[in-house]
């Protein structure tokens, strides 16, 4: 069996095409193949795999991937609501 | 011990003891967590020299001892960072392994003395913590990414650090949805306590106005629901992950939750009164929804928008669902 989905249509990933270099680390670091570098830029293959782990942004030299990175975590949501805090982690 | 340019290095073995088997097992079910380290620093696998290969890690030595076990007959450095004794992956989220603490590691070794290249070999799964290219402005050294298992480091050192996209890829089989299960139980040990001793309290209201007895039978009875809820939403969910429909956590919980309370209602089917019965069915399934999705915690592929969104819709059912088993339950002593 290949990898698991979670929900569709919630990442809050993007990124930027105009800005990418094509130097492929997202492609190197994501766990889930979100991203595909062909002919000097890197593509989203498919945007509902990324568990927004933020690894892709931090190692883009470019600058051109954002995503609101964080554990996908129920009980660390709760804690985040409860202290009336966005979740930090 | 290794002499090099930088002092000497202390070498480590590749082969795993019988006390680090008790170790990994007493860390698997949550016992001295917090004191199982390894000495952050520089450590010599085998002969390494100015050309060899530096692997990267964090200080939990579970991660430090499946890493040096995969490295029999090869002669590398190993570079510890300090991550507060917290695997690869947790301490990357947290940013202990990260840009920052790679940086001090290298220079602390005096890395550009002990090898002649410029290259840092990292686990994939700290690039969240860790900016190669902020490594390299702060050190000089280039960051290469590993696979994500330590198992696959001997074929990509092979492939001259290439990994091939299945060593990049999470997949989350049945045996790491396993090693899970009992962390996730002992964490939920002593909420689960505190719970059923209310339950029990609860248990004694009816109509003779509190009885030890009722306390006692219903007490256990509703004890006994939640411990189902717990094993469905912690033990069965996990397991049948990719077989439960569904892509939310909650609705699998739910299924696997439903499936116990069915059977166990038609096992008690002679003790339950209706009320009971209805308490039950609807007890457990939520019991075991929401600790499914406390589990997604534990999983490489749920995003934090998505179990947001999941949580909101959800939370406010499971709420509803447990008032009425409440309102069932309690109701089934007084009309029997
Ligand atoms: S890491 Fe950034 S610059 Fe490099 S290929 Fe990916 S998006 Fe483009
Ligand atoms: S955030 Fe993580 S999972 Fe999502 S695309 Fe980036 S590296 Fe992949």
């Amino acid at each position: 069996m290949e990898g698991f989905r979670y929900l569709d249509g919630v990442a809050s990933l993007r990124f930027s095409e105009a800005a990418c270099t094509g130097c492929g680390m997202c492609e190197q670091v994501c766990p889930h193949r979100v991203f595909a570098v062909a002919r000097g830029k890197a593509r989203i293959l498919d945007k509902d795999l990324c568990m927004e782990c933020g690894s892709c942004a931090t190692n883009c030299p470019a600058g051109a991937i954002s995503v609101r990175p964080g554990v996908g975590c129920a009980t660390a949501i709760m804690k985040g609501w409860l202290s009336g805090s966005e979740e930090k982690t | 011990m290794v002499d090099t340019p930088a002092g000497p290095v202390p070498r480590a073995r590749v082969t795993i003891g019988a006390r680090d088997v008790l170790g990994r097992w007493s860390m698997r079910w949550g016992m001295g967590r917090n004191r199982y380290r390894v000495a952050p620093g520089l450590y010599a696998v085998g002969d390494p020299d100015q050309l060899s290969g530096i692997l990267v890690t964090a200080n939990y030595k579970m991660t430090f001892d499946a890493l040096r076990r995969e490295l029999t007959g090869l002669n590398v450095w190993i570079l510890v960072l300090d991550t507060r004794g917290v695997n690869v992956w947790c301490a990357a989220g947290k940013g202990t392994f990260g840009t920052e603490e790679v940086v001090r590691r290298v220079k602390a070794a005096m890395l550009e003395e002990v090898v002649s290249h410029r290259r840092l070999i990292l686990p994939q799964l700290g690039g969240p913590g860790v900016s190669a290219h902020q490594v390299t402005k702060g050190c000089g050294f280039q960051v290469v990414y590993g696979p994500v298992h330590a198992r696959d480091i001997k074929a990509f050192l092979a492939a001259g650090m290439r990994a091939t996209p299945r060593m990049r890829q999470v997949l989350f089989p049945l045996r790491e949805r396993l090693a899970l299960a009992p962390v996730e139980l002992v964490g939920l040990f002593k909420p689960a306590g505190w719970l059923s001793l209310v339950l029990f309290l609860l248990a004694g209201i009816g109509p003779g106005f509190f009885s030890i007895g009722a306390a006692w039978h219903r007490g256990l009875a509703a004890a006994e629901v939640l411990a189902g809820g717990i094993l469905g939403g912690a033990v069965l969910t996990p397991v049948l992950l990719p077989w439960l429909p569904g892509r939310a956590f909650s609705a699998k919980g739910a299924l696997a939750g439903g499936i116990l309370a069915v059977c166990s209602a038609a096992l008690y089917r002679d003790a339950l009164g209706a009320f009971h019965a209805l308490a039950l069915l609807l007890a457990l399934p939520v019991i075991s929804s929401f600790v499914a999705m406390n589990f997604t915690g534990a999983t490489p592929f749920t995003s934090p928008s998505g179990v947001e969104k999941e949580m909101r819709q959800a939370l406010p059912v499971q709420a509803a669902l447990t008032a009425l088993a409440g309102i069932f339950w309690v109701g089934g002593a007084f009309l029997r």
